[in-house]
């Protein structure tokens, strides 16, 4: 993946898991540059499409700031079924499945259900 | 779009042998401009021609705006302590930043009271680049500016480069033969080979026109019109093709994007083929 959609998944993710939310300012290009050595014009590419899609907003010379969330949980929504699937996962364990294990089954039950949806 | 940096058939002559032919660039401003090339392609002869050192033997050259120039060598002094350097830089530089400059070095822990020859590699890369954004330069160039530092210190180097960018919007050339060096920082690429430029290009839109296609030998014969074949091998039945200008193929072919790697390596194993926008063009 280039490094320009690994920043535009990054921020969804902070915002699918409430860790980013409305009103937050993001880092500025500098911030980011600073820490991951990266080109800048990547960020900013990136902060458009993110903007393009809605989700955060440039305001010039302030910054670029959180619009809205995605996902439909809750934070208390997303805690709870955070504890049922530590419990699945511990289950799994116990019963022998490793880490790959443990995905691929979580993927395979995923696609069904969806599969299950749309047909 | 203005140019930054604008070749128009520049050629370089030492003596009887020409070390650059015919070489035609044009680069948007704001760009951060990977030049690659093996040894003897003429990288350097090409970044000296663009700071003023060498006259073109033809053709010309031009940058829009002030330039700094970071040389391989890296142009310090090992007696003089850093603060030294800095005053010889404000003696010799009229629009010199000495505030963001002392405290670019304090950022990075460097002792302004230290000799030069007594800092590390990576820091001695560090002055030197301190000193050459003091100048405020609206393009600058470095040759080779990562060769003989460990991982860190490249990496260092690459963050202090890439957060002077972000500030203060200049344009960077730098030349390296490390291909990996370049992917994560250099929007344009531009390939010399034999001293003529092979490849001038947004990065992304190279990346985007070329593919490389694995499948049976056979089918390299049929590929749709408009495909060129930048390289190619073979390995028993196999053949393994980096294609520009291709966007349907055979499905019997396994297509993947072409990396920076990828293309790089194929242009220069294939001297006679070439990517660079139309005459006229200035590119995305």
């Amino acid at each position: 993946m280039s490094t320009y959609l690994q920043l535009v998944h990054q921020v969804k993710q902070a915002l699918r898991l409430g860790l980013l939310k409305p009103g937050d300012k993001l880092p500025t290009a500098r911030e980011v540059v600073d820490r991951l050595a990266i080109n800048p014009n990547t960020v900013l590419k990136a902060y458009r499409e993110l903007e393009r899609e809605g989700l955060v907003m440039g305001r010039p010379g302030m910054g670029t700031f959180v619009q809205r969330s995605i996902g439909g949980a809750t934070l208390a929504d997303q805690t709870r079924l955070r504890r049922g699937l530590t419990a699945w996962v511990q289950q799994g364990r116990e019963a022998g499945l490793d880490q790959e294990d443990l995905e691929a089954l979580f993927t395979l039950v995923l696609g069904d259900t969806f599969r299950e949806e749309i047909a | 779009m203005n140019a930054a940096l604008e070749a128009m058939s520049l050629g370089i002559r030492y003596k009887r042998s020409w070390a650059l032919r015919d070489c035609s660039v044009s680069i948007p401003e704001g760009r951060v401009v990977g030049l690659v090339g093996p040894n003897g392609a003429g990288k350097t002869t090409f970044l000296h021609a663009v700071v003023g050192l060498l006259r073109p033997t033809t053709g010309s050259v031009r940058t829009a705006g002030e330039v700094a120039f970071m040389a391989q060598d890296k142009p310090l002094y090992d007696g003089f302590k850093v603060a030294e350097m800095l005053k010889l830089g404000a003696r010799l530089n009229p629009g010199w930043d000495q505030e963001s400059a002392l405290a670019r070095l304090a950022g990075l822990g460097i002792p302004t009271g230290r000799k030069v020859g007594k800092l590390s590699g990576g820091q001695q890369a560090q002055v030197a680049l301190t000193l050459a954004l003091a100048r405020r330069p609206r393009v600058l160039v470095l040759d080779e500016p990562l060769a003989n530092l460990d991982p860190l210190a490249r990496h260092d180097v690459m963050r202090s480069l890439m957060t002077g960018v972000a500030e203060t919007g200049m344009t960077v050339v730098l030349s390296s033969h490390v291909v990996s060096d370049l992917a994560e920082t250099c929007d344009w690429l531009v390939v010399l080979n034999g001293g003529r430029v092979q490849v001038s290009g947004d990065i992304e839109d190279l990346l985007a026109e070329h593919l490389i296609l694995s499948g049976p030998v056979e089918l390299a014969g049929s590929l749709p019109q408009g495909a060129r074949v930048v390289g190619a091998s073979r390995a028993e039945r196999q053949a393994t093709l980096l294609v520009k200008g291709v966007r349907v193929v055979d499905p019997r072919w396994v297509v993947r994007q072409a990396s920076l790697d990828d293309l790089v390596m194929a242009y220069l194993r294939s001297p006679d083929e070439a990517a660079l926008p139309r005459p006229a063009g200035v590119g995305a």
